[in-house]
């Protein structure tokens, strides 16, 4: 039972993290209709930024709760540029283009993302330096550190944020719109340009946020970090109902804990048979059951032209 | 006879001829090293021409494609190896490697084919990791695939008591085993070819075209649209068993890490950057995609002559590029280097 106590929380808190990556791919497959693979490598140019930062300035003596703004701050900043800039020069010239060309460019984008950080930060791990010692504590028999606790705060934090935002803001009512139809959105008066730019920025931004809590979570960062986090992200967006905020929510969630009780228990399931090194599979067993039996996801109401 | 046909005839037979003496040209200019690459060349043109009845005929993007390659070495490597302890002629395997690649084609292509094209490529790409999980981890319960240190002692082909692997001579002409295999690739990749050509002007070849530009209409005129796609999934997935067989008795030793995401990447880049659809094309892409990295290598050494110290690991470099080819193609030459004739003659009707 302790045992089960601990990979839900564990669960809870890694799918906290894959929830937010997931907002970004929902966000732009929303209103775009394009899966943006490079979003699991912007996450992990927020990773590497953030822990840049944190090295530097643990480096220069500032204290814990600064350092961690600053990084998360700055890693924001370099991502939503980048996003920006990706959306300007890479997806916007080919909206009206065939289905399979932001498609390629995409992953060429990916590509070009994961080659430039082995450039700039090397290919080996890049440790976290120790900040500050995470007080242990201990929830209906499960342990949880402070550091847990307060990357599931922050990112549900984030995400009723999020969902307040799109529902009620002047700017979420304008994407909403553009969601449904961007040519009628435009005739009403809404730049559909400035939206979709304003939500490349604003998942980028998430994303980076998602991968300063990677680096606090796991201690490490890595060139390649993104393509893993990215496909399960990817996964908890369509188990969820990929193009609805609230199911990337839960669908985010939804996988971390799966993944963690399938991992915790594949060992006395199969009789050691199969161990935890399969954990990276059940990501895709969950994401190609949910396209075979439920294929709008789980909170998604139409599917669209999934002809 | 006219003179153009006179010509024709000529030039062809120059490139057989041409093709046929390739391998001691190069050796004799750049070195036996380049007969090995060249015969690389020729494994990814079968694997290209694989992609790009999936890609380019069909239009589905597969992100996965070299888990067919891998299953095809794989069945090639555990039956031909002292791993299981059997060693099945290559006739046999062979074309076991490809009904088994053709298999596992479907087996994917099934239950994602009724979606749409972005979730095809998704779940390719998963395919393929999951396929390299599995290779990886297969050595427990009992070792099936030796894990990460892959499979060695792979049988060479073998025409009864003749072995590629040994070197031989004929006619005062030295053969050795790169030279061997790449007589043996260079038919595998020229058959390709011809089924490639042969295919892409029969029924099922422009089912595919109609099903690619507009699924809707193509079904309305017809076609089994899921049975064409699973068709164009088991036909590429041959080719990938056949190169995968091929390449598991050329190398004599495999392991999960030839088969990786980037390895799908770049046979996709070869596609792409020939002219998805054209036969021409993707051949083109596959040997100069081939020939560049290689050429790239010289760029570690240049770079320290020059510098001082090595900025861009080669290796590095090589994807750096492919991933701008593949933007800076799709923003300003989405068709390829050489674009499919169908695409010439739309944008020709339109214009005109």
């Amino acid at each position: 039972m302790e045992i089960f106590a601990q990979q839900i929380v564990n669960g809870l808190v890694l799918g906290s993290i894959y929830a937010l990556v997931a907002l970004g791919y929902t966000m732009v497959y929303g209103i775009l209709g394009l899966i943006n693979f490079a979003h699991g490598d912007i996450t992990m140019i927020g990773a590497l930024v953030s822990l840049t930062f944190i090295q530097l300035l643990v480096a220069a003596g500032v204290p814990p709760a600064a350092v961690l703004l600053l990084a998360g701050c700055g890693a924001m900043l370099v991502c939503a540029v980048l996003g920006l800039t990706i959306e300007r020069v890479a997806y916007r010239p080919l909206r009206r283009a065939p289905r399979l060309a932001p498609l390629i460019t995409a992953i060429g984008v990916s590509i070009l993302l994961q080659y430039s950080a082995a450039l700039i930060w090397g290919k080996q791990y890049i440790a976290l330096p120790a900040i500050v010692e995470p007080l242990q504590f201990t929830v209906f028999g499960a342990q949880l550190t402070s550091l847990q606790a307060a990357i599931f705060l922050l990112a549900c934090l984030i995400m009723a944020g999020l969902l307040w935002f799109i529902k009620s803001s002047r700017m979420g009512r304008a994407m909403r719109a553009t969601e449904q139809n961007p040519d009628v959105a435009g005739l009403m008066g809404v730049n559909t340009n400035t939206v979709i730019a304003f939500t490349f920025l604003l998942g980028s931004a998430i994303g980076a946020i998602a991968g300063l809590m990677v680096v606090l979570y796991y201690g490490i960062g890595h060139y390649f970090m993104g393509f893993m986090l990215g496909l399960k992200a990817f996964t908890a967006a369509v188990l969820g109902g990929i193009g609805n905020v609230g199911g990337a929510v839960l669908g985010g969630l939804l996988l971390g804990v799966i993944e963690s009780l399938a991992a915790g228990y594949i060992g006395d399931l199969t009789g050691g048979v199969l161990g935890s090194n399969y954990r990276d599979v059940f990501a895709f067993l969950v994401l190609i059951l949910v396209l075979v039996l439920r294929p709008s996801g789980l909170l998604g109401q139409h599917s669209g032209d999934r002809a | 006879m006219n003179a153009a046909h006179w010509w024709r005839r000529t030039a062809w037979l120059v490139i057989v001829l041409l093709l046929l003496a390739a391998p001691f040209l190069i050796e004799a200019v750049l070195g036996r090293a380049w007969v090995r690459i060249a015969d690389v060349a020729l494994l990814f043109v079968m694997l290209a021409l694989g992609l790009n009845i999936v890609v380019g005929f069909a239009g589905l993007l597969d992100l996965g494609y070299i888990a067919f390659f891998a299953v095809g070495a794989y069945s090639y490597a555990l039956l031909a190896s002292p791993q299981l302890a059997v060693h099945w002629p290559f006739l046999v395997l062979l074309p076991l490697a490809a009904a088994v690649a053709a298999i596992f084609g479907i087996l994917l292509g099934a239950p994602t084919l009724r979606l749409r094209g972005d979730y095809l490529a998704i779940v390719t790409l998963g395919f393929g990791e999951i396929i390299r999980v599995f290779l990886n981890n297969l050595n427990r319960p009992f070792n099936l695939t030796n894990g990460p240190q892959g499979i060695t002692l792979i049988d060479p082909l073998q025409f009864g008591g003749f072995s590629l692997a040994q070197t031989h001579s004929l006619a005062g002409l030295t053969f050795t085993p790169v030279h061997s295999y790449y007589f043996v690739f260079l038919a595998c990749a020229v058959l390709s070819i011809v089924i490639s050509r042969r295919l892409e002007d029969s029924r099922i070849g422009r089912a595919w075209v109609a099903i690619r530009e507009d699924e809707l209409a193509a079904s309305a005129m017809g076609i089994n649209t899921r049975n064409m796609k699973l068709l164009a999934f088991a036909m590429g997935a041959t080719f990938g068993g056949v190169a995968g067989g091929l390449f598991s008795s050329f190398q004599g030793f495999i392991s999960p890490e030839s088969f990786q995401l980037l390895d799908s990447i770049m046979v996709l880049c070869m596609v792409v950057l020939g002219g998805m659809g054209n036969v021409t094309g993707v051949v083109l892409g596959a040997v100069l995609l081939t020939a560049l990295p290689e050429a790239l290598r010289y760029i570690g050494p240049l770079q320290q002559r020059w510098f001082g110290e090595v900025f861009i690991d080669p290796s590095d470099l090589r994807m750096l590029l492919f991933g701008l080819a593949l933007v800076l193609m799709m923003l300003f030459r989405p068709a390829g280097i050489l674009p499919a004739r169908r695409r010439v003659m739309e944008k020709r009707h339109a214009a005109g």
